[in-house]
């Protein structure tokens, strides 16, 4: 571990951020989504009315679902985008856009890299998606797709997991260390054991901002550049790679990092065995046993601001406020819709629901106003946001 | 033009004006009774002469005044627009080539597209008030309409930049074509048509793809991209004041069979590509009729009561009218072809051309009057201003620019080099292939030794001094031989140059200098990836430690300035379609500017020079390099 934590510290921290939270606050940042058609009005009505219930307000969704069967191409979803009124998702077999009620496919004979589209990032300044995929990096624009790969690029590694734009530079996660291509001068420049202290290349994820870059390392821990002075730091699992947690929030949760999700200046982690949350100085960190999470074994997470995240595990999709948790899913064992509330002080609720997501396996997730898409192992599903009283569910709830 | 800038050119138009007139009666002479062989001693020209070269024409919001963008002398002239009389000459950066009036007409921006700058002018004091630093080799240009946005086009970043109109601060760049260089605004002021001069990339040897990249310009994204199947090199696009027909001047080039069936019109076809309400779905529709073609169409404008459209057809030296009406009543009741193209129906053009006006030489950029009745075109290599008169057809006067009167060799040679009136039935120039005088990012099958036999990619052709010999297979000793003979042979298929043509053509050859390398700092000092990547060219061990063979060096083949020692080696890079591997080492100058790569155009990247086609390390010892190490060489490569 590179920067210790005091946990009395962190215990203030924490008591601080729970005792400013008054209000259920909205499950995505408007941000997220700029052309949403009204996604500021309807991330302000985002506050839930208090109920009789003591249960605390959780967003609520009812979930439509799209399988091979009403137009994705494949029901194995690695990873949704969201822009604007187009949803993308890179499946196993294509990379599909969702646009006026019709799905739209791009494949290898449109000049896609590879059939399996693994992550996806949005350029938001010009529109421009990229796509990783199993065989190399495609940026899609305007509907022409340029393909980089190992062979015809200064790209590291073919198998692309994760990619990330800031400004005019796209970040590259792949399997044999990261990359940042230079849109303006076509230059590649290459991270990995030999310039950095990544210790394994297998690069899971990588989320960039202007001031610092982070990367997920499949068994390296995370790991930190920072922009201004190209200094790097590693954190790691001060466990080593033992699967026991002698020391909670001293560090990161687990070597083996899946995803990384950098937004106001505070890092979310997302590990095979549990996740954290880093604010720069103090660790805290997310495990089964002692908060909502329906799984330690998380794919992707996905911060909505320095104190909201969604967490995509192979049990579940949850959603952490700050204080407490909701999951999503088809019960594990008669697969039934099934919504889950958890206080802090750990008593858990069930919410009567109709819906859930299309599989317990979930893999990604992106934003659209108050609306949430959700990728997963056997479908995309897209989480409309209900507003109290005024759906269906909403009235199973205050039955 | 200012006193001084008008003392300058006037001394250094007397001194080589007097300096060529006593050489030129010895040379002459000298060459009568040495021809051809002696054609590259000729070629030692010294003080070129200075010539306005207008490149593209504006009229005055008020219709007072006309630009004119003088690309040798790197100006912009303001005539009268009624008497044609010069006003001011307004010097700019180095090498002009796009201009555009900010939509208030307070402001005149002028693309330099050698020194990376753009140039603002006050049209009330017709003064340069800002230079503002923009990106590589910036061409077309365009102003929004509420004046806060610019764009512009970048051929060497292939990007449309989107500038702060007040600062000129880059706010972001849209993907565009390869070779981006053209930006026409729509009348009503939604969206940018931009087009590229050089194809995107396709499979080796397939046919070439090109687009029109659509731009919103309020949000300044690009939301769609109009395909133009076949086509390599796309010009100027007009767009009717109604915004219901667009237009736009290209090249159909048929570089998949060989040149050698130029007779069977298998070498280019020169079309417009047109689209919009009008048309439906777009359609290609030919500028070339029988025996004779349009080559190498530039300009185009439809007059505002779109009952005309105009082409400049820069290397057959006319301008093509056409009449709409007709045009339309065509493409509407002929049945279109599967592809959506006519262009190989030569006899189409006889339902909507109505005359091909003879103009100077190389004319290019055009516009119309206020009223529509006067068109105003640059021809470039005669420094002069045809004015047509749109209800005849005819060109009414010609305004002569300011300049030399003496045609120098060196401009005998350019007007050479941009003509197609050598070719058969005139269909093709050098200037068809080397556009702009660089290339045209395509692979030619060239030699008449059957379909799909000796593939060649075509090379920059910048620098040459100190690069023969010449072809792949360095068959040409000298330029001379490169220009006359064979590209008579092969290319022409008809007239043949006289020894003074060919000596001038060779002067214009030679002549032509190395664009600025983009990706050299200043100083030509190396960044810490260019001066890993130097270490690697220039290496004698491998990462094993093992000795590379001298001739296994990159610096071996590739040696001196411009990166060849001028000698052929088999670096294994042959084909079962290659008569030989023994190929010409090629000059590195700029060459990241000129995928795809190998003599055959087979690596679409510098990459996969060493990725793919380099399995046995004869192409130099490469396959102990780390993925690392092969990026550090590239971006050296690219300072070259």
């Amino acid at each position: 571990m590179k920067k210790s934590v005091h946990k009395t510290a962190w215990a203030i921290a924490i008591s601080v951020v729970v005792a400013c939270w008054g209000l259920a606050i909205p499950v995505a940042s408007a941000a997220d989504a700029p052309r949403a058609k009204g996604a500021e009005k309807t991330a302000v009505k985002a506050h839930h009315a208090p109920t009789a219930s003591t249960v605390p307000q959780m967003p609520r969704f009812r979930f439509e679902n799209f399988t091979t069967d009403n137009g994705l191409p494949d029901n194995h979803v690695y990873a949704v985008l969201v822009d604007g009124d187009r949803v993308w998702a890179g499946t196993d077999d294509g990379l599909a856009v969702y646009e006026n009620h019709t799905w739209k496919t791009y494949t290898t004979k449109d000049g896609l890299a590879h059939r399996a589209v693994l992550s996806l990032a949005l350029d938001k300044r010009t529109g421009d998606v990229w796509a990783g995929t199993m065989g190399g990096l495609s940026r899609i624009s305007a509907g022409r797709i340029e393909s980089y790969t190992q062979l015809n690029s200064g790209l590291s590694n073919d198998v692309v997991y994760g990619v990330s734009v800031e400004g005019e530079n796209v970040w590259v996660a792949t399997a044999a260390g990261a990359c940042r291509l230079n849109l303006h001068t076509g230059q590649w420049s290459l991270y990995n054991e030999r310039n950095t202290p990544m210790i394994e290349i297998w690069v899971y994820g990588v989320s960039a901002a202007a001031d610092k870059v982070y990367f997920a390392v499949w068994g390296g821990g995370l790991l930190e550049l920072d922009q201004t002075t190209g200094r790097w730091d590693e954190y790691q699992d001060p466990d080593g790679e033992t699967e026991i947690v002698l020391f909670k929030d001293q560090g990161l949760i687990h070597q083996i990092v899946s995803s990384v999700s950098y937004v106001d200046k505070i890092v979310w982690v997302s590990t095979y065995f549990g996740d954290s949350h880093y604010d720069g100085r103090y660790w805290h960190n997310f495990l089964t046993k002692d908060s909502g999470l329906p799984s330690n074994f998380t794919n992707f997470v996905k911060g909505v601001d320095a104190n909201r995240a969604w967490f995509c595990t192979d049990k579940g999709l949850a959603y952490y406020d700050g204080t407490n948790w909701a999951v999503y899913r088809p019960s594990l064992t008669d697969g039934k819709p099934e919504m889950t509330v958890r206080e802090a002080q750990g008593r858990v609720t069930n919410i009567p629901v109709s819906t859930a997501p299309a599989h317990n396996y979930i893999l990604g997730i992106d934003f659209q106003g108050s609306d949430i898409w959700v990728a997963t192992a056997k479908g995309l599903s897209h989480g409309i946001f209900q507003h109290n009283g005024n759906s269906t569910e909403g009235k199973e709830k205050n039955q | 033009m200012g006193a001084a800038a008008k003392d300058r050119a006037t001394r250094l138009s007397l001194l080589s004006g007097l300096m060529a007139a006593a050489l030129l009666p010895a040379i002459a002479l000298w060459l009568a009774l040495n021809p051809s062989a002696k054609a590259d001693e000729r070629a030692q020209s010294p003080m070129p002469l200075v010539y306005a070269s207008p490149l593209e024409v504006l009229v005055s919001p008020d219709g007072a005044r006309l630009y004119v963008l003088c690309q040798q002398t790197e100006e912009v002239r303001v005539l009268d627009e009624s008497t044609h009389k010069p006003i001011k000459a307004i010097p700019v950066g180095r090498v002009p080539r796009g201009m555009a009036l900010s939509a208030s007409g307070d402001r005149l921006f002028v693309t330099n597209s050698w020194d990376d700058t753009l140039s603002v002018i006050d049209t009330r004091t017709l003064a340069v008030i800002d230079t503002w630093s923009v990106g590589a080799e910036p061409s077309g240009v365009v102003e929004d309409r509420a004046g806060n946005q610019l764009f512009v086009a970048n051929r060497i970043s292939n990007d449309v930049a989107v500038l702060d109109a007040h600062t000129g601060a880059e706010k972001k760049r849209l993907m565009a074509g390869r070779g981006s260089s053209y930006l026409t605004l729509s009348p009503d002021g939604k969206r940018i048509y931009a087009t590229h001069v050089y194809p995107n990339a396709t499979p080796h040897r397939t046919a070439p793809e090109s687009e029109i990249t659509v731009i919103d310009v309020e949000h300044a994204i690009v939301v769609d991209r109009i395909p133009l199947h076949g086509i390599a090199g796309v010009f100027h696009l007009a767009i009717s004041a109604d915004g219901r027909l667009g237009a736009v001047a290209e090249y159909h080039p048929k570089n998949l069979v060989p040149l050698a069936h130029l007779e069977h019109g298998g070498a280019f076809a020169y079309t417009l590509t047109l689209f919009g309400a009008d048309v439906g779905k777009p359609v290609e529709i030919p500028l070339d009729e029988l025996e004779r073609y349009a080559s190498m169409p530039f300009g185009v404008a439809i007059s505002p009561d779109k009952s005309r459209l105009y082409v400049t057809v820069g290397g057959s030296e006319c301008v093509i009218a056409i009449d709409v009406a007709r045009l339309l009543r065509f493409i509407h009741t002929r049945q279109r072809p599967a592809s959506g193209s006519f262009e190989d129906h030569l006899s189409a053009g006889a339902n909507y051309i109505m005359a091909r006006i003879p103009v100077g030489h190389n004319p290019r950029g055009l516009t119309f009057s206020h009223d529509g009745r006067k068109l105003f075109v640059a021809n470039r290599l005669e420094d002069t201003i045809s004015v047509i008169d749109s209800r005849t057809n005819r060109v009414a006067s010609t305004i002569v620019l300011d300049g030399p009167k003496l045609v120098s060799a060196l401009r005998r040679g350019e007007q050479t080099f941009y003509t197609a009136r050598y070719s058969f039935q005139g269909q093709i120039g050098c200037a068809s292939c080397h556009i702009d005088s660089t290339f045209d990012g395509l692979t030619w099958d060239l030699e008449p030794d059957g379909f799909g036999r000796d593939i060649v990619d075509n090379r920059l052709i910048e620098a040459l001094k100190g690069t023969e010999p010449f072809k792949w297979n360095g068959g040409n000793p000298n330029i001379p031989t490169e220009c006359g003979p064979r590209t008579e042979m092969y290319f022409w298929r008809s007239e043949q140059y006289d020894d003074l043509t060919l000596a001038d053509l060779t002067l214009y050859m030679r002549s032509l200098p190395a664009r600025p390398n983009r990706w050299r700092l200043p100083g030509y000092q190396l960044t810490p990836s260019q001066e890993r990547g130097k270490a690697i060219f220039e290496r004698a061990v491998d990462r094993f430690g093992k000795p590379i063979p001298e001739t296994n060096r990159c610096s071996y083949c590739h040696s001196g300035h411009k990166g060849t020692d001028q000698k052929s080696f088999d670096v294994g890079t042959k084909k079962a379609t290659d008569d030989s591997g023994l190929l010409d080492t090629p000059q590195l100058l700029n060459i990241a500017l000129t995928a795809p790569y190998l003599h055959d155009g087979s690596a679409s990247t510098l990459e996969e020079i060493w990725t793919i086609y380099n399995p046995e390390d004869k192409h130099g010892r490469t396959n102990d390099l780390t993925k690392d190490e092969l990026n550090d060489l590239i971006e050296y490569l690219r300072t070259r």
